[in-house]
């Protein structure tokens, strides 16, 4: 029988939607049986309009091209710039966007499930969100990660 | 070298769309038959023997050809 891997994904931004998105691919590429949860700010991984942004705003660790204050980089059009960036370097070093990755996910057969609670609280619709995924709360994520030979929060 | 019946050219793709396309590719082919996998990615090295290992496909060849990584991979 199949591995089956759960995985619940939390951040909603550019950098962080690689992680669920990589390992979930790859896994079913492998014949693992995959889902993953999305709640709070990675409903917007989501999205069919994606529209993820990066900041180095609280993540020290990120890589700059030059040495900044960190109040220089909380000024009005630096996130915007900061993705510009990021993007232009996924693109040079072969990295797959998420819009294509996301793609290759679902193409892999991995089951998508949205948590209804987040989507409520942030007022999202269905309609903004992909078609044809599951919605479900805790107990929905439960059934399948209490079976699983791997769990994961990202 | 010996021989494949389908070439994967996966210069200048990073992780993990070296190991997709070729598990896409590999799809397309008999039980017997052999991928030819080319590669940049330094990490497809040891990707690549983990995906043989974990899928039951077997990684005949593992090479480096002028600055490229080269796999052979038979389909189970």
């Amino acid at each position: 029988m199949a591995k089956k891997f759960a995985i619940i994904a939390t951040k909603g931004s550019l950098d962080w939607a690689y992680p669920p998105f990589i390992l979930s691919s790859t896994a079913a590429a492998l014949g693992y049986d995959v889902q993953i949860f999305f709640t709070f700010y990675g409903l917007n991984l989501l999205k069919k309009k994606l529209d993820l942004k990066v900041t180095s705003l609280g993540n020290p660790g990120m890589p700059m091209p030059m040495p900044m204050p960190v109040l220089m980089q909380a000024m009005p059009g630096m996130q915007a710039m900061m993705t510009a960036m990021m993007k232009q370097k996924i693109k040079a070093k072969g990295v797959a966007s998420i819009p294509e990755l996301r793609d290759l996910t679902i193409e892999a057969g991995v089951k998508f499930i949205a948590c209804q609670m987040t989507v409520d609280l942030f007022d999202f619709k269905h309609s903004d969100l992909l078609d044809g995924i599951d919605y479900g709360g805790a107990a929905t994520f439960l059934e399948f990660a209490g079976q699983s030979d791997i769990a994961m929060y990202m | 070298m010996s021989g494949f019946d389908q070439v994967l050219d996966a210069s200048g793709l990073n992780c993990p769309l070296p190991i997709l396309r070729a598990k896409k590719s590999l799809a397309e082919l008999k039980s017997g038959q052999v991928l030819k996998v080319v590669a940049t990615d330094p990490g497809s090295v040891k990707d690549f023997q983990a995906f043989a290992k974990q899928t039951g496909n077997t990684l005949v060849e593992s090479n480096q050809e002028s600055g490229k990584f080269v796999f052979l991979i038979k389909k189970a």
